[in-house]
């Protein structure tokens, strides 16, 4: 996307802090739930906004390989932060979901699914990396051969409002995938906050006319050519402090013929398998199922619940699991990320969006990792055994 | 009418002499003569001094082993086109196993006393024998090692 | 999937045929095959209830209150309203289902999967090569291939069991080794006294089995490893890499490719397979651990 401008028709707006709480006032009335930003337990997550004053104002992240803080802002911008442990798929790929429950009867037994709750979501915040994140679990989710019909029916009319990041986090690498800063689709409105020492505004554009009909509820006016080179200027800022960056130049091909590289073995002596990356991954998704009963034996059910490749039952066959070292789990995870995701789904795995930076205990790097590889391409293992 | 084949051209047939200079199999043509083993009859028994081996030419031989409170023990059944027997290439010249017909089996069975001075001899032709037994055991060797494997079984 | 508007309970209906739920199958029998192996016949339990497979193709099998699993369809694809699965007795779910009764319900789910290209290989010598109870999910290509055989060169199958008692099948073995248009060869890995047939690994049945390996088209199962060594010996007699099928087989929870467990790199082993075809699969089943 080029950083000069957006490639949407719709022109720009400008909606003043003082008017900003008239926004979700506007998704109530039209009957959504707005889930958005707010703080709990030390950190940002995704839950369920009374108002505009729940949203973290003045709040900012700091964040390094193994390290989240939240530090307050010497100003009080809505937006001021990244991303925290939460992404948006819990809200539509539930971490845990009965899938149907089943009664013995006289012919054997019956089998019955949960009508799935349908829902009416405003997400408020979506980073131009989850953005992607969610475009790309839609298409694991429902455009394969089979669909998930949770998966399907939660995301029916979800508003979307993106919002373009300014100050893009330190674990973030977001425009070395090619998904940021800038909100560039699937979004009804996209925001970008300006905060000046006289004025705190939002340019925002609408991306479809469900977005446009919302605005015409708000207090807006057309932007000033001098707001929208303000907003500009910080996403091409945005675009230049970003730290972490990652060459993706043929890393298909560079992860399958490195398959049995020694840097393996060095992040399998860190890695803890914990699975915290799969858990905060915006575009994870296996899952595993539980089949339970109840103490009669009459009633039955099968529970969905999120699952990790890292886990070693995750592979398991009779004989044992196929991955059975953590070395090849993380691998596994890496590969499919960076590498067999293109071939499965078109696009790359990953968005940049540096959760599993943040969140892995020891602090693994998957830019530092791959880059290793990079700089080491075709190097064979060495021979002899510690 | 039935067509009988030399020593020669059969030699020449077959997949372990096929590459083999003529000459040499002319040579070995001579070396070698037909026999005949009822099913049930033993080729050769373990311990017995090994001065021969066979080229089978239709039929099929089990290699086996006598384990005390089972009896013989299969490991391994050849037939035609295989060889059989190596132990009279390779010192202390004794048989390692038993071979046994379980159907009627014809094969060449030749004799390994000469081939050995031959091939003290004229190592070329040695090396020519060497060559060629060894891809012999390497398969077998191969073969035995995924039954060692035991893929079958229930993990 | 209809959602009625307007409604003020806003829930939504699954779709009809949800592939995440069971359908009730009665058990009709449970033949013992071997000492640890055996097959569950399945009748549907309405009149209507059919499954029309393709060879190769398999189902997740649940036993209520206990778990599901994946097994290949073993039986006949003309015979619809008869549902075979034959399988091996490893784990809580086998061991449940070695239990049932006739007139027992267990839930099916399917039929996953790719299937063996029998149809794509019309007019090729046909090789099957089966490994243990690689044979189970290959018997439905072998009854397809035999009730239109002369559409097809020659047919082959190779067979190598663990010991004589281990044989699935055996009655129908004989029976296709008494026929003039197919080939059986058989071995075990361990001999039983008495047994007069082949004794070694079913790679050695290859160099010396009656095909055209330039108009052949092989379909193997088996142990992973016992495929790996056939494909070897295939390609040494010159079948080409474009020509030879595998079945494969990884942990699965949904059999629908969105569960993420059966991935084999970038293939789901339930939707891009379990038959694969060896070229595309060649560089990750050499990959240990992949």
């Amino acid at each position: 996307m080029s950083a000069a401008g957006s490639n949407l028709t719709t022109s720009t707006v400008v909606i003043e802090r003082a008017d900003f709480p008239c926004l979700l006032d506007a998704l109530k009335t039209s009957r959504y739930k707005v889930i958005g930003p707010k703080l709990a337990n030390g950190a940002v997550v995704y839950d369920e906004l009374a108002s505009a004053a729940e949203l973290p104002a003045g709040w900012t992240e700091e964040q390094r390989p193994g390290l989240y803080r939240l530090n307050r802002r010497p100003d009080e911008a809505l937006f001021g932060y990244t991303v925290g442990p939460d992404s948006w798929k819990k809200f539509f790929h539930p971490a845990t979901a009965v899938l149907w429950q089943a009664t013995k009867n006289a012919n054997g037994f019956n089998v019955s699914a949960p009508a799935i709750q349908t829902q009416r979501l405003a997400l408020l915040g979506v980073r131009a990396c989850d953005l992607h994140a969610i475009s790309i679990l839609d298409s694991v989710f429902a455009q394969g051969t089979f669909s998930d019909p949770i998966w399907t029916t939660l995301r029916k009319n979800t508003f979307v409002i993106a919002v373009n990041c300014v100050e893009p986090g330190n674990t973030c690498f977001c425009t070395s995938m090619k998904t940021g800063p800038r909100a560039s689709f699937g979004f009804d409105l996209a925001l970008t906050e300006v905060v000046e020492p006289d004025r705190h505004y939002f340019v925002v554009v609408a991306g479809t006319n469900r977005g446009t009909a919302l605005l015409d509820k708000v207090p807006h006016r057309a932007a000033r050519q001098d707001e929208n080179d303000c907003a500009e200027a910080l996403l091409a800022n945005a675009v230049n402090k970003m730290s972490r960056k990652l060459d993706t130049a043929g890393l298909k091909e560079l992860l399958y013929r490195n398959h049995e590289h020694p840097r393996w073995d060095s992040v399998a002596a860190r890695c803890l398998s914990c699975a915290n990356c799969t858990m905060v991954c915006p575009t994870c998704f296996c899952t595993t199922v539980d089949d339970t009963s109840d103490l009669s034996g009459r009633q039955a059910a099968r529970v969905r619940r999120w699952d990790s490749c890292f886990t070693l039952g995750f592979s398991f066959i009779h004989g044992g699991s196929v991955r059975a070292s953590v070395r090849a789990r993380y691998r596994q995870w890496l590969t499919h990320k960076f590498a067999t995701w293109l071939e499965q789904f078109g696009t790359f795995g990953c968005v940049g969006c540096g959760r599993c930076i943040t969140w892995c205990p020891v602090g693994i790097d998957v830019t530092e990792e791959i880059e290793a590889i990079q700089q080491t391409d075709g190097i064979k293992p060495r021979k002899e055994v510690k | 009418m039935m067509e009988t084949k030399t020593l020669e051209q059969l030699l020449a047939e077959s997949d372990f002499f096929r590459d083999l200079d003529p000459a040499y199999r002319q040579m070995l043509a001579g070396c070698g003569r037909n026999v005949v083993f009822k099913p049930g009859e033993y080729m050769f028994q373990e311990g017995e001094p090994a001065h021969e081996f066979h080229l089978i030419r239709k039929g099929k031989v089990a290699l086996q082993i006598k384990v005390p409170g089972r009896g013989p023990v299969t490991l391994q059944t050849v037939q035609d086109g295989d060889v059989v027997g190596w132990a009279w290439l390779v010192p202390p010249h004794k048989r390692q196993y038993d071979a046994r017909a379980l159907e009627l089996t014809r094969a060449v069975a030749f004799d390994g006393l000469c081939i050995r001075s031959k091939c003290e001899q004229d190592p070329k032709l040695g090396y020519e024998f060497f060559k060629r037994f060894a891809l012999v055991m390497a398969a077998r060797l191969s073969a035995m090692r995924l039954q060692l494997l035991d893929l079958y079984a229930n993990p | 999937m209809q959602i009625r508007s307007g409604s003020s309970q806003n829930i939504a209906m699954p779709a009809p045929a949800d592939p995440m739920l069971a359908q009730p199958w009665c058990v009709c029998r449970i033949v013992r095959e071997t000492d640890d192996t055996f097959t569950l016949e399945l009748k549907p339990q309405n009149r209507s209830g059919q499954m029309n497979f393709k060879p190769g193709q398999f189902n997740m099998l649940y036993v209520f209150g206990v778990g599901e699993i994946p097994i290949s369809i073993s039986g006949d694809p003309t015979q619809p309203r008869i549902l075979l699965h034959t399988t091996r007795e490893v784990g809580a779910v086998t061991r449940a289902m070695r239990q049932l009764k006739p007139g027992d319900v267990i839930g099916v789910r399917g039929p996953f999967g790719t299937a063996w290209p029998v149809d794509e290989s019309e007019g090729a010598d046909i090789l099957i090569v089966a490994g243990g109870i690689g044979l189970a999910p290959l018997r439905p290509a072998l009854y397809r291939i035999l009730s239109r055989r002369d559409l097809y060169g020659r047919v082959v199958l190779l067979y190598g069991a663990r010991t004589p008692a281990d044989m699935l099948y055996r009655r129908e073995l004989e029976g296709w080794r008494a026929r003039f248009d197919l080939e059986v060869y058989a071995t075990v890995d361990r001999a039983m006294s008495g047994w007069r047939g082949n004794v070694g690994v079913v790679t050695t049945l290859i160099p010396r089995a009656p095909f055209d390996p330039s108009s052949a088209v092989a379909f193997v199962c088996g142990p992973e490893v016992m495929m790996r060594f056939t494909v070897d010996e295939l390609l040494k007699r010159g079948v080409q890499p474009h020509a030879i099928y595998l079945s494969l087989e990884r942990n699965m929870k949904c059999g629908i490719g969105l569960c993420g467990h059966c991935q084999l790199g970038p293939l789901f082993v339930c939707k891009d397979g379990p038959v694969l075809r060896y070229d595309k699969l060649a560089d990750w089943l050499q990959k240990w651990e992949a």
